[in-house]
């Protein structure tokens, strides 16, 4: 299954007004695996994603995703391959209810009307959010805008799922919920969190961005482990690896 | 300056809505030919945005009293004149389903007003005449000033038209254009100054977005002769539709009734051509006498107004009593119809 | 002025209704369409000193409300909200319509008072039927229904896009003049010198979301088409809703039902 390798090579990203947000950034991923970014404010983790679907062209550098490079011929399939959930649902849900808006995308892929109807239920149940089908989008909190978010993605059924700071703005009962659903979800995986715990819950590898290169990639745990490196990120250890201040217990 | 339902007849409502729909049609079909696809969300959000905008407040310069952003200009500028027409149109649906600003038939005339002048003639022709590619800060403020100002006061001066035309509401035309135009040379002047301050601050933060209003249909591609020609056969069109029901029949509705059910009493007043041709010749005189409160209550209350057009007041008497006492009883009917279909709902 | 808050509570508040399950609820949006339009023409259908005549034409905003199950007193002061407007507009007919229409005792009524008393009037039943409209249509409803009444598809589906965002930029819109209110000491500081810098970043910001938007569709397939399911039909019920409602208007515009009542009353007590 070596097709749905992501693979990034240089890439080098300045925006228009001159911030070099990605100097140099090379990095693999291979099928199946779960992978968090993370790094500080401004460090690059939401340009880096937005190259991956093609939204953002790079100055110099080369993405490739599965056996093609990616390019203006290849992005429709590519687009289709890589699913993103944006940091700000309210991008994402653009349509009347959020049934047309889950439906939107397996219209667009040419399915008949049974069938789009069929795989809507289908993820919506998925993510928990089957009693929203006939909501317009702007009568829905934001935790449950999120979960239509992600089922919009899924009902294309990607083979990449990528994910900005999924958990933000969540209540604990929510990010749990979504926690279960990315565990559940069996193709690779890559997310930018600010939510460290889940990191370490959720991905067996974890890449540290700072200033728009790649600080470290490696085993999660080893990198929450490397009090230095986290110091220079400015980045700290997950709670779940601290001990506990309250009760005393832990290490 | 929304146009308000209540003060439209159906014939002029009826025809700007004409009009109206004529220009969203062409418009829809030029944004589809020669725009890409993500005009079409941008559009939309854009006009959205303009309701945001409209509803955050700024002091008014000298004056202490505060104001709000129109948005017209604004969207030509960013969007082009097709698209920007659209947005408007949109907007003003909204408005008129929501905030009950206008109304439903007067929409026409309000996407005419609102729309068709900044979008159609003051962007094109004076802004970027005025302002040209690369325009500095002054000249700037300076085009958008009179693009501005230009713009209402076609806006203002089509209001007045149509509310005279229709003949619900007796402001005598030159009062009313007194009334109208200063005001909405002020307006026109903040809305200029507005509009320049934004897009000035967007053009020194974001330059490209300004430009991207700039390419997709430029005024080269907008002749004036074109539309200088297609506005004066709508005028002319519109002139002749609201004129010819309006002197056939003070109202539209009552002479199709009378054609439909072939009824002689409801045509009340006219009879054979002089009277036609005397009213037409009344209503094209620009100032239109609108004397036909006898005329008009005389057909309403058919037999009982025996005493001629002097209209004996205290011979209303009757009639009103009658009419006042059905009225209530007629509201009191709905309103109890209302709250048993209401229980029945509720039980059922 | 209207608070920004309130606004949008409002906008959310009327949207809902529209989610609500009725018989008016359930019949296609082209027909209420339809018949809201045939009401509104038939009302302002009426010469300038027609006041007693409308009144029977409340039937159609009841009747519909109470099928509908709105909340009257919601709708009664949402159409009050928009009185004292229709009220400024009509107080120059008396002013300049000063001849005298009808003497009842001592006091003498002008046609202009007449005709002032005929625009609130005809404000009320017109902003009322839009409102009602709405209330038991839904905006997506009517802008589907006005779709499939032939207005073209750019400019429904932007219409569509307008309404989504309202919600999101309005509080957007809010957040910020909120910001800029608490930071300005009475009136100064709300003036152009900010109100620029600040629509400026709303409208900087919008024009990125809408790419972002676009991205998005771009995400799942999108290549300029819309595809919508057709959820409801024109039937016979649709027919018989607005023959039936035009049939009533019709004849209420050529008879004057209230006066026709009046009589009635008046001759039997006499
Ligand atoms: N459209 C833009 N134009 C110019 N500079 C930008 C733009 N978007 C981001 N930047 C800059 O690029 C850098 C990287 O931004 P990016 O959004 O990738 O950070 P991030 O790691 O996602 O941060 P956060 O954790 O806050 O989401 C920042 O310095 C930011 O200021
Ligand atoms: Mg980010």
């Amino acid at each position: 299954m070596s097709h749905h390798i992501v693979e990034v090579k240089h890439l080098q990203h300045i925006y228009a007004d001159g911030t070099v947000a990605l100097q140099d950034v090379s990095l693999t991923i291979h099928h199946g695996e779960s992978v968090a970014i993370i790094g500080a404010n401004g460090a690059g983790k939401s340009t880096l994603l937005l190259h991956l679907n093609g939204y953002l062209t790079a100055n110099s550098g080369e993405i490739r995703i599965g056996d093609f490079p990616l390019t203006k011929k290849t992005l429709p399939e590519i687009r289709r391959t890589v699913g993103m959930v944006f940091q700000d649902a309210d991008d994402q849900l653009f349509m009347p209810t959020v049934f047309d808006d889950v439906a939107f995308g397996p219209f667009n892929l040419g399915l008949p009307v049974d069938e789009v109807k069929q795989r809507v239920k289908a993820v919506l149940e998925q993510v928990g959010a089957a009693h929203l089908q006939e909501k317009p989008p702007y009568h829905l909190s934001g935790g449950e805008k999120k979960r239509v978010a992600i089922a919009t993605v899924l009902s294309m059924s990607p083979d990449i799922l990528v994910m900005d700071e999924p958990t933000s703005g969540l209540d604990p009962f929510a990010r749990r919920q979504l926690m279960g659903l990315l565990r559940d979800f069996q193709h690779t995986k890559i997310f930018t969190s600010h939510d460290l715990d889940m990191v370490v819950e959720l991905c067996q590898r974890t890449i540290v961005l700072h200033k728009g290169i790649v600080k470290a990639d490696g085993p999660t745990l080893e990198i929450f482990n490397d009090d230095a490196l986290l110091a220079e990120c400015r980045l700290e250890k997950p709670l779940s690896m601290q001990g506990c201040p309250v009760c005393g217990k832990g290490r | 300056m929304h146009m308000a339902d209540a003060l439209l007849s159906p014939a002029v409502g009826g025809t700007m809505w004409g009009v109206a729909a004529g220009t969203i049609a062409y418009s829809s079909m030029k944004v589809k030919k020669e725009l890409d696809d993500s005009k079409v969300p941008l559009m939309g959000v854009l006009g959205a945005f303009i309701f945001a905008a409209q509803m955050i407040n700024f002091t008014i310069p000298a004056t202490g009293s505060s104001g709000h952003l129109g948005g017209g200009l604004l969207l030509a500028i960013l969007l082009g004149p097709y698209a920007a027409f659209l947005t408007i149109a949109s907007v003003l649906v909204v408005q008129s389903l929501f905030f009950a600003d206008g109304g439903i038939l007067a929409l026409g005339c309000n996407i005419f007003n609102l729309g068709f002048f900044p979008a159609f003639i003051a962007y094109p022709f004076i802004y970027r005449k005025i302002a040209g590619s690369q325009p500095s800060r002054t000249r700037l403020s300076i085009a958008a000033i009179i693009a501005a100002v230009v713009g209402l006061q076609m806006g203002a001066f089509s209001v007045v038209l149509e509310t005279v035309s229709s003949g619900i509401s007796s402001l005598p035309f030159s009062t009313f254009v007194v009334l109208m135009q200063p005001i909405h040379l002020a307006i026109g002047i903040v809305e200029g100054l507005v509009t320049a301050t934004v897009v000035s601050f967007v053009a020194a933060a974001r330059p490209e977005i300004i430009r991207a209003g700039n390419d997709p249909v430029t005024p080269g591609r907008l002749p004036l002769r074109n539309v200088l020609l297609s506005f004066l056969a709508a005028s002319l069109l519109i002139g002749g539709i609201v004129s010819w029901f309006a002197s056939e029949n003070p109202d539209g509705l009552e002479w199709a009734i009378a054609k439909v059910t072939g009824t002689e009493e409801v045509t009340g007043t006219e009879e054979g051509v002089h009277t036609i041709l005397a009213s037409l010749q009344e209503k094209i005189a620009f100032l239109p006498d609108y004397s036909f409160k006898q005329e008009a209550a005389g057909a309403a209350e058919g037999e009982n107004n025996v005493d001629g057009p002097e209209g004996d007041a205290s011979g209303r008497l009757g009639t009103s009593v009658a009419g006042g006492v059905g009225a209530l009883i007629s509201l009191a009917l709905a309103f109890g119809i209302g709250f048993v279909l209401r229980r029945r709902q509720q039980f059922a | 002025m209207r608070s920004i808050d309130g606004a949008v509570l409002d906008l959310k508040r009327l949207d809902l209704l529209a989610t609500g399950d009725s018989v008016i609820h359930r019949l296609d949006a082209r027909a209420k369409v339809l018949t809201t339009l045939v009401f509104i023409v038939t009302v302002v259908s009426f010469n300038r000193y027609e006041f007693t005549a409308l009144f029977p034409f409340f039937i159609y905003p009841v009747v519909t409300a109470s099928l509908g199950n709105l909340p009257g007193g919601y709708i009664v002061r949402k159409i009050i909200m928009v009185i004292p407007f229709a009220f400024v507009v009509g107080m120059l007919n008396p002013i300049f319509d000063r001849e005298l229409f009808v003497r009842i005792g001592p006091f003498a009524i002008t046609g202009g008072w007449i005709s002032c008393a005929s625009i609130i009037l005809r404000t009320v039943l017109t902003v009322g039927a839009a409102f009602i409209l709405v209330g038991v249509t839904g905006f997506l409803s009517v802008c589907e229904a006005l779709e499939r009444l032939g207005t073209p598809r750019t400019f429904t589906v932007q219409l569509l896009f307008l309404y989504r965002y309202i919600f999101v930029l309005t509080e957007e819109g809010a957040r910020a003049s909120r910001a800029r209110e608490l930071r300005s000491c009475g009136r100064k500081g709300l003036g152009l010198a900010s109100f620029g810098p600040l629509i400026g970043h709303l409208l900087i910001r919008t024009w990125l979301r809408a790419e972002r938007i676009h991205m998005a569709m771009l995400a799942r397939g999108f290549t300029g088409e819309f595809h919508s399911r057709q959820v409801s039909g024109f039937g016979w019920r649709e027919l018989f809703y607005v023959a039936g409602w035009s049939a009533v208007f019709v004849v209420l515009r050529m008879e004057n039902g209230a006066q026709w009542m009046g009589r009635l009353v008046t001759g039997v007590l006499s």
